[in-house]
């Protein structure tokens, strides 16, 4: 029993890996082919590097991810709070309000959008992309902080002003300390929402402006070509460094802390 | 102390980018273009109804149905083994089940069009066997496939995170009165994680019966589905009306299987209710 436990969750995990292990070993591959093992090349990473338009596309989604999870996150983070001192119906106003985006299908925040745009006359591009992606992200950071703002103990703001501190004071000594792992949580995934994306930034760029996964979705459809293994191996790295870098900061923060404590 | 125009900002901010463009969508669904001007008009949503688009409404229901299913089959013994293992070894299981999700969703399935093909991974295989070739890719199975690879963890994760919280002096209490694993697993475990189920159940149908990635580049534009309807009417034909028609029709479907979900899943935190 014990052991067929263990197969199945062993295929499992074969089944999330083995296509993505393939991707990065074809980056390697020699022969075109998809189907045959043709020796070790790094050709695929010295076109990679040749190619303009692929790699301002890589540029783009880098940009636009950072540039938007951090507006995201310190608007969502304002209006978390905001959402939190509210009561009875403009609350659940907010809170319903929150949640229709993450609900709506992305489909049709992306064709809204794009009609908007469209009235507007914003310049499809860099900017509407932009704009985009700050919508999407938002709820998804106050989702996050929310719930740790409920968490505070709601005296401890009053005590704070009992003991002389002005309000902005409280907020940035007392509240923002105790909500940082919310807020910081909101940052990490609006910014993996933002390097997901595709289906939004498909309809809402224009005027040549791509970002990765629009660049795959014009290649991939004109059938395979090893080079977008290859980005698409540097950029699965990079995110797993990066979260690997992230958690160990994270780790060695807390038991500094606990280390204090004591 | 009124803090509550800190939520200003982004009240205002939702509704220019969020709530004025369905507004417009909904607009649109409701006009018709006759000579030039616009008209308030039901043709749109008529058009819905031609067996034509009411065969794609059927296959994105039908194809997204069977992937939950066999998602929810597949994923609940996951869920179950993550939440019986030991302490030690469960972060590292999650952490594992969580990183193909870093993958960029388009690559996890521009990844599957390189097995799939005629002379991919998965025929070079069948091959030393004697079997195939077999045309895989652009087949509804490719379709059914690429969303349970994709959404398997949207199964798994809520799942996961419900058994993990139940005590296991529940199961515990049920072999001791004599029940069988079967019938506690049926009378005990499987009751109380239906919040978790039934979550796992809409994060998986929702994203699949909405998608237009998957049956465009795995099934090769063969399966249309609502969301290729959709991008054709606002990238191809320019035809805002019906796909806006389309669209409140994908929102309504969203909205209703949230509702019923909802229904059974009283145990919500505060907000919502409206959804």
């Amino acid at each position: 029993m014990r052991f067929l436990k263990k197969s199945y969750l062993g295929l499992i995990f074969l089944f999330l890996y083995a296509p993505i292990l393939i991707l990065i070993i074809f980056s390697f591959n020699a022969s075109k082919s998809r189907g045959a093992w043709g020796g070790f090349t790094l050709d695929w990473y010295r076109q990679l590097f040749q190619d303009d338009a692929l790699l301002t596309s890589l540029y783009n989604t880098i940009v636009i991810a950072i540039v938007a999870s951090i507006v995201a996150t310190l608007l969502g983070t304002i209006a978390a709070i905001g959402i939190y001192r509210m009561k009875g119906f403009r609350k659940s106003f907010m809170i319903n309000l929150t949640y229709l985006p993450i609900l709506n299908p992305d489909i049709v925040t992306a064709i809204s959008f794009m009609l908007l745009l469209i009235y507007l006359k914003i310049p499809r591009g860099m900017l509407s992309l932009l704009l985009a992606h700050i919508t999407f992200c938002l709820p998804f950071v106050i989702i996050s902080v929310l719930p740790k703002l409920r968490q505070l103990d709601p005296q401890i703001y009053d005590a704070a002003l009992d003991l002389g501190a002005t309000p902005k004071r409280a907020y940035f000594s007392v509240i923002l300390p105790q909500i940082l792992p919310g807020i910081f949580a909101g940052f990490l995934l609006a910014f993996t929402m933002s390097i997901d994306d595709f289906v939004i930034s498909y309809f809402t760029t224009g005027n040549g402006v791509s970002n990765l996964s629009i660049s795959i979705y014009s290649m991939a459809r004109r059938g395979i070509n090893p080079k977008i293994n290859a980005v698409l191996t540097i950029l699965f790295v990079g995110i797993l460094a990066l979260m690997f870098f992230i958690n160990r900061r994270v780790n060695t923060n807390s038991s500094k802390k606990e280390r204090g404590n004591v | 102390m009124k803090r509550n125009w800190m939520a200003y900002p982004y009240f205002f901010w939702m509704l220019l980018f969020t709530i004025v463009p369905l507004l417009m969508v909904l607009y649109f669904s409701f006009t018709a273009s006759v000579n030039g001007d616009g008209r308030f008009s039901f043709a749109n949503f008529q058009r819905v109804l031609d067996p034509l688009y009411l065969n794609v409404i059927w296959r994105s229901v039908r194809l997204a149905f069977i992937s939950t299913v066999i998602c929810l089959v597949l994923g609940y013994p996951v869920a179950m083994l993550l939440a019986q293992s030991q302490a030690s070894r469960q972060f590292t299981l999650i952490v594992l089940f969580v990183i193909p999700m870093w993958m960029n969703f388009l690559a996890r399935t521009y990844a599957w069009m390189t097995l799939l093909e005629r002379n991919g991974l998965i025929n070079t295989f069948l091959g030393w066997f004697g079997l195939g070739p077999y045309n895989l890719l652009h087949t509804e199975f490719a379709v059914v496939l690429g969303m349970i690879y994709n959404f398997l963890p949207f199964m798994v994760l809520p799942i996961y995170t419900v058994l993990n919280k139940m005590d296991p002096a529940l199961t515990e209490a049920s072999y001791d009165l004599g029940a069988t694993p079967i019938r506690t697993f049926f009378r005990v475990t499987l009751p109380l994680s239906l919040p978790g189920v039934l979550s796992g159940i809409s994060m998986v149908f929702m994203p699949a019966v909405t998608t237009f990635v998957i049956p465009q580049l795995l099934g090769g534009g063969q399966f249309t589905m609502i969301g290729n309807l959709i991008e054709q009417q606002f990238l191809r034909s320019n035809d805002w009306g019906f796909g806006s028609a389309l669209s409140i029709i994908l929102m309504l479907l969203i909205l209703l299987s949230m509702r019923i979900m909802s229904h059974y899943d009283r145990d919500r935190g505060e907000g919502g209710g409206f959804f």
